[in-house]
């Protein structure tokens, strides 16, 4: 079992929580996620690491309600505990294994699109901690929706933010910031996108447009997370990866987001049936 | 025949019922029927079905004993070379093994060795003196990597030697294929696997689940910061293979472990379960062997209609005998001698059939077998919602790339000799992951093989400090 040492609500459908796991934390890097599964009739849930603290042998998942899972996982409190949290997952970020010299010639630029902004936390925080040059951009809906704005700003160099809906920051799209930042004389040699899979196929070809390499970050269907099943399959330079255990995070430039956007509806009538299924039996 | 009568048939429950549900398909003996299968064993001088029994379990001296209903004394011959007898009974390839060889499958039908070995075990595990107490320590920690047959074998002997073992298992539940794998109406999992699980832990074996040798944990840090002497890697073939034809990417095809995992593991067919799983209301499932025709099966239980698609004939099929038996008797339809060449999708990206071609036997390739031929203009289409693929799976690479000194061949097995050495001192390995995809009892014997290596190599290296 595994502890929920503390619990906080960041919006009104994104949760922050600190668990008990000690031999991931251990060996943690940014980049990186672990599976969630909360109870034992639970699915298995992929979330990425937001922070890790080796001493204190506790990892933080930032988890915002999407489903029925995901919901389960926000539902839980400080003190009660999951039944299953494996990891650490994926590759971790290709700059962690990268020389400092190396990266103290780059400027980075993060986007970050809604809850993917908890994702790029440890990433900017572990670059900025090392002297290297990062800007972000963090876009959401609305002002409501944003999260992360203090602690972003306290490990990057400049963070911009934009919603929707003109409620906060920008008005417009992280992609239409992007753009604006460049106009305005920034220019960057690396930039990360983060967040729904949409958002990261439009800042991958804003990207290409402005002629700097982007890395992205998918989000698939998973099972087990270490290659076994197959379900987080993507297309990437025309080649199958399997996203758990060669990726999460890929050249945007290769990915095939179309047919990933496709993939991740698999299972949406299925839900859609079971919600309903519930519903009937006044589980609601 | 020692008496004449023909084999005992076996009791199972009816195809009609059994294909809308999950339950055990075969009911196995009761005592008087085993009684009765025994009594037809010749005790050959010179038995031909140990020689053909991968761990040579003493076939004929356990039958003697359940002819003469001393049950226990059967269970008590057994146990010295099997550790798994209610799964390897169930589950053994048995027509090829023990059976295949029995003298009197010669001219008539052979002892159905399986059937008597699994009701054994389960009268064991049922009426039997099952305490068992963890021996006293000697004081060396062994780690023990994945907890399929391998993994649990290896444990369970080095904790009789009195060695602290801890299993490292990834998935959140042990057993490996036996869990994820293998359907609950072949292998019942809370009736026969959990018992053999707990039956290992109770001799003082502890699990630690959720723990990925090469990502949670590695070789290196097991050794050099936890203290373990040995490491035995048993961590199975899990890797699918796909066909890279066009299409396999769309929704609704799957691996055959994607699709065995949600229903094994995270039991997707119960209702109390949030797993989703998806099959449509036709499935088509690629290849031959067990796999296959347990993905086939699950499938049909859960209400589709199902065709398995296979290169070869019915004579090739990999799966055992039993398994292509009842396929049939469920309704199952078998298209042999056809091969995928594409999938195909509607305007929305979702499986809408397969297209396949015809296939001859040509030649005899380099291992003897025929291998199949396309029959040019012979492709047709069969319709279908979902496509699940089971074209076999090889070793997973994470261990092999994160540990040092590690050596694998071109399939991506990992090297160790007959006894598990691997090239790295005081790392071992056996099962499936030296092997590649084989069976319950290989993987069991080679994990016993291994864990009698284990403790040759710390008792020299002991030996050694000694002096
Ligand atoms: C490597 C990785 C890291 C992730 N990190 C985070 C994270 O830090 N925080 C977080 O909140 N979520 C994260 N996710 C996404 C999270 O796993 C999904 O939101 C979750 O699986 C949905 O489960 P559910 O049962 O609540 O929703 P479902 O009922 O399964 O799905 C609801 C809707 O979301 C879609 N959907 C299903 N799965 C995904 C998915 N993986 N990504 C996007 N849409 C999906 C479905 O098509 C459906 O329309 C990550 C996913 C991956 C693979
Ligand atoms: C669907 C199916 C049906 C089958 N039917 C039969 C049958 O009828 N008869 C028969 O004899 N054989 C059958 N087999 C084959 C048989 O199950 C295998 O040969 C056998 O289970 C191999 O045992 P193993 O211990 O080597 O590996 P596995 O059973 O594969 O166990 C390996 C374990 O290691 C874990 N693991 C992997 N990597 C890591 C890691 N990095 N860190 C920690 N843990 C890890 C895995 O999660 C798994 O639990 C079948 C296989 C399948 C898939
Ligand atoms: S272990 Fe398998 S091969 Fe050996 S006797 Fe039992 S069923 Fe036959
Ligand atoms: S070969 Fe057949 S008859 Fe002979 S000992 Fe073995 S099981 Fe009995
Ligand atoms: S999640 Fe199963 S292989 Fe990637």
């Amino acid at each position: 079992m595994y502890k929920i040492v503390s619990k906080e609500m960041l919006t009104p459908t994104i949760c922050r929580m600190k668990v008990d796991a000690p031999r991931l934390a251990a060996s943690a890097y940014p980049g990186q996620f672990l599976i969630v599964r909360p109870e034992e009739h639970g699915e298995r849930i992929p979330l990425t690491i937001s922070d890790f603290d080796r001493e204190a042998g506790t990892v933080t998942i930032v988890t915002q309600k999407i489903g029925a899972s995901t919901s389960q996982i926000c539902s839980f409190e400080a003190g009660d505990s999951f039944a299953d949290v494996v990891g650490p997952l994926g590759i971790p970020s290709d700059f962690t294994a990268e020389s400092l010299d190396m990266l103290k010639g780059r400027k980075y630029i993060f986007i970050a699109g809604g809850v993917g902004t908890a994702p790029v936390y440890p990433q900017v925080k572990w670059l900025h901690e090392r002297g290297v040059a990062v800007d972000v951009i963090v876009g959401a809906k609305n002002s409501g929706l944003l999260i992360y704005k203090k602690e972003m700003a306290e490990v990057c160099d400049n963070l911009y933010i934009c919603t929707d809906d003109g409620s906060e920051g920008f008005h417009g799209m992280v992609t239409a910031m992007l753009e604006k930042l460049v106009a305005d004389g920034r220019s960057y040699t690396q930039a990360v996108a983060i967040g729904p899979m949409i958002m990261m196929k439009f800042a991958t070809l804003t990207a290409k447009k402005l002629g700097f390499p982007i890395t992205v970050s998918l989000n698939t269907l998973m099972v087990d997370g270490t290659g076994m099943c197959g379900a987080c399959r993507v297309t990437v330079a025309g080649k199958t990866r399997f996203a758990c255990v060669e990726g999460p995070e890929f050249n945007g430039y290769d990915v095939d987001f179309d047919e990933a956007m496709r993939r991740q509806t698999m299972y949406r009538s299925e839900e859609l049936a079971e919600n309903d299924h519930e519903c009937k039996i006044g589980r609601g | 025949m020692a008496n004449g009568i023909p084999r005992v048939p076996v009791r199972e429950q009816l195809p009609e019922a059994r294909a809308k549900n999950f339950d055990e398909v075969c009911y196995g003996y009761n005592a008087e029927e085993a009684v009765l299968e025994a009594s037809r064993c010749l005790h050959c001088r010179n038995p031909r079905c140990v020689a053909a029994c991968p761990v040579s379990i003493k076939i004929p001296e356990f039958i003697s004993m359940v002819a003469s209903g001393d049950f226990s004394a059967a269970a008590g011959i057994i146990a010295e070379d099997s550790s798994l007898p209610a799964i390897c009974g169930r589950v053994c390839p048995q027509e090829t093994q023990c059976e295949g060889s029995c003298i009197l499958g010669v001219k008539g039908e052979a002892v159905a060795i399986g059937k008597l070995e699994r009701f054994v075990a389960d009268w064991n595990r049922q009426n039997g003196d099952r305490k068992v107490k963890p021996a006293a320590s000697n004081g060396y920690k062994v780690a023990v990597i994945g907890s399929g047959p391998a993994g649990l074998a290896c444990a369970s002997d080095l904790a009789k030697l009195g060695y602290e073992v801890t299993i490292f298992e990834a998935l959140h539940k042990p057993g490996g294929v036996l869990q994820y794998g293998i359907p609950e109406f072949r292998l019942p999992k809370d009736t026969v696997v959990e018992p053999e699980i707990a039956d290992v832990m109770a001799l003082g074996v502890k699990i630690e689940t959720n723990v990925i040798a090469g990502r949670t944990i590695t070789v290196d840090s097991l050794m050099d910061e936890e203290g373990y002497s040995a490491v035995f890697i048993g961590s199975g073939a899990g890797l699918p293979k796909f066909m890279n034809i066009p299409g396999e990417n769309l929704n609704g095809v799957f691996s055959a472990n994607e699709f065995l995992t949600r229903n094994n593991l995270m039991k997707a067919y119960r209702s109390d379960y949030r797993t989703p799983v998806h099959t449509g209301n036709k499935v088509v499932v690629v290849g031959g062997g067990n796999v296959a025709m347990d993905a086939a099966r699950t499938a049909l239980r859960l209400g589709a209609e199902t065709t398995i698609v296979y290169r070869r004939t019915e004579k090739e099929l990999p799966a055992r005998r039993e398994e292509v038996h009842h396929a049939k008797e469920e309704g199952i339809r078998f298209e042999l001698l056809t091969n995928p060449v594409e999938i195909l999708g509607d305007d929305k990206g979702w499986v809408r059939g397969i297209r396949c071609i015809r296939m001859e036997l040509g030649e005899p390739d380099e291992s003897g077998r025929r291998s199949p031929v396309p029959i040019p203009g012979s492709e047709f289409e069969i319709s279908t919602d979902s496509v699940i693929m089971s074209l076999g799976t090889s070793p997973n690479p994470l261990i092999a790339r994160t540990t040092s000194g590690l050596e694998t061949n071109r399939r991506g097995c990992l090297v160790a000799d007959e006894d598990g050495r691997t090239a790295r001192e005081g790392v071992f390995a056996g099962g499936d992951a030296v092997t590649g995809a084989a069976t319950v009892i290989l993987a069991m014997g080679a994990g016993r093989k291994a864990a009698a290596a284990i403790d040759r190599y710390i008792k020299e290296k002991e030996g050694q400090q000694k002096n």
